[in-house]
């Protein structure tokens, strides 16, 4: 078995539906992404598998596996007291670790840079960019076997949203990690991603980008005629 | 200078101490109208304290344990809008007390009369901030964490519904202690003006935490001097005292 199996998960909230029977494998090292509509269940797919809702079907990890994990939306604004250096502290305690961390998310500085320019500033404080940054660099600390990412690129402009891939591809095949990422960029998924699941309600599609990203399964995704083509380069 | 001013000021000190410590949490959780609202609903506790002779600390705190279950309850257990029913349910207790307080002790209870303490009542007071300080101090960073994002915190394990319950517990234990400095219309302030002034200065988690802390010590012990000179009721003294404190963290606000 990979690192994780999944067998008809359905999820309910109450009398409604968010989406039901969705099967998938992800193999060690294998970069899995969730492309589909706003509201058709994506980022409670993810909270169904991490086991922070309720859900029926099975949801099976590998023995003693690591997740790491990035949620979509988090609550820091502007003025919200919380140092990047607290926020690393609230996971590890251990400055190597945390240097570590930001050295291979591509933060490299000495500890004092680091203390100084990075540590030191304000949560909320950061670029969008900066802050997937942090985030990937929290996630990945205690060097996880896969990690689980809600819209890696939202609130990046569109030169950081390659960089982000970039460097979460690095990470892929340096570390062996699996990646699971929720992406609405379908050009992302071509070039990245292993295997792509589509979903909205239900699982339209499974399987490699090239072979199952057709247009009946985007349109039956999307809705209507599919908007995007993908060229050949 | 008397001996009940002493026991007072040390009341006063600690439970300053341990409101803006917590209130820093709550100002962070954007919790600081139900602390608020909270405060009202010990008023019928304390009411039945003063009629029936028993202390009205434990009143308020057994009025306030009962209306954090329930909070807790409707957050977790249904899906009703918790404003509106903590709206409704807090300002009902406050007129039910307000119908039931025995009129010259209506006005302690409002605003809060610190002057009368007790030598046991002060090392109630100082024994129960320390207990709620230390309490969360261990469970601080968690209840940070899962502020950012509950689902972020418990992917590391944090045990998220049981912190926020033991967080909640130790709300309701502040607010009956802050309750005798400076009363149940008043409490919002002693756990919300120390934490927004020190928000306004502080860059990272210690320095917000510490310096809430000491803007909640530093008000209440003033506010209570100041009130055994110009012979005025603490409470009111004492939010004041913070609101100036507030007021001057505006000049040095940090960007």
């Amino acid at each position: 078995m990979g690192v994780l199996k999944v067998t008809d998960l359905s999820v309910s909230f109450g009398d409604f539906n968010v989406f039901h029977d969705i099967s998938f494998e992800v193999k060690k090292g294998e970069a899995v992404a969730i492309v589909g509509p706003n509201g058709s269940g994506k980022s409670v797919l993810f909270r169904a598998i991490l086991g922070f809702i309720s859900y029926s079907g099975k949801v099976e990890w590998a023995k003693n596996i690591k997740i790491g994990y990035v949620p979509q939306k988090l609550f820091v604004d502007m003025h919200f007291p919380v140092s990047v250096g607290d926020f690393f502290s609230f996971k590890t305690k251990s400055k190597q670790a945390i240097n570590e961390a930001l050295n291979s998310v591509g933060i490299i500085g000495n500890e004092k840079y680091l203390r100084h320019h990075v540590l030191s500033k304000k949560l909320g404080a950061l670029s969008g960019g900066q802050f997937q940054r942090i985030m990937i660099a929290w996630a990945i600390i205690n060097k996880p076997d896969i990690l689980l990412f809600d819209e890696p690129t939202s609130g990046i402009d569109v030169g950081g949203e390659e960089t982000i891939y970039n460097l979460l591809h690095k990470l892929q095949t340096q570390n062996k990690l699996s990646l699971v990422l929720i992406s609405h960029d379908l050009n992302i998924v071509y070039h990245y991603a292993n295997k792509v699941m589509c979903l909205n309600k239900e699982m339209v599609c499974f399987g490699e980008p090239h072979q199952v990203l057709d247009p009946a399964s985007l349109s039956k995704l999307y809705g209507g005629e599919a908007k995007f083509y993908h060229h050949e380069h | 200078m008397n001996t009940d001013i002493i026991f007072s000021i040390i009341t006063g000190t600690f439970v300053g101490l341990a409101s803006g410590y917590l209130g820093s949490l709550m100002v962070l959780r954007k919790m600081s109208l139900v602390g608020d609202a909270l405060s009202h609903v010990a008023l019928p506790g304390l009411a039945l304290g003063i009629l029936f002779n028993f202390n009205p600390f434990f009143g308020a705190f057994a009025a306030l344990f009962a209306s954090i279950i329930f909070i807790w309850l409707i957050e977790n257990k249904t899906k009703l809008s918790t404003e509106t029913l903590v709206g409704i349910f807090f300002t009902l207790s406050l007129a039910i007390g307000l119908v039931i307080t025995p009129e010259p002790e209506l006005l302690e209870a409002l605003f809060g009369d610190i002057s009368k303490t007790s030598a046991p009542d002060a090392v109630i007071a100082v024994i129960l901030s320390l207990v709620a300080i230390f309490v969360v101090r261990r469970v601080y960073n968690k209840l940070v964490l899962g502020t950012i994002s509950d689902d972020l915190a418990k992917s590391v394990g944090v045990k998220t519904k049981k912190i926020d319950f033991v967080f909640l517990l130790i709300v309701a234990l502040i607010v009956a202690l802050g309750i005798k400095v400076v009363g149940t219309l008043l409490m919002g302030a002693l756990v919300i003006i120390p934490a927004a002034a020190s928000k306004n200065i502080s860059r990272n988690l210690g320095s917000y935490a510490g310096l809430s802390a000491l803007f909640g010590l530093l008000s209440s012990l003033a506010g209570i001097y100041l009130s055994s000179v110009v012979e005025f009721a603490p409470g009111p003294l004492v939010v004041l005292t913070s609101a100036s404190l507030f007021f001057v963290s505006l000049i040095f606000k940090k960007s």
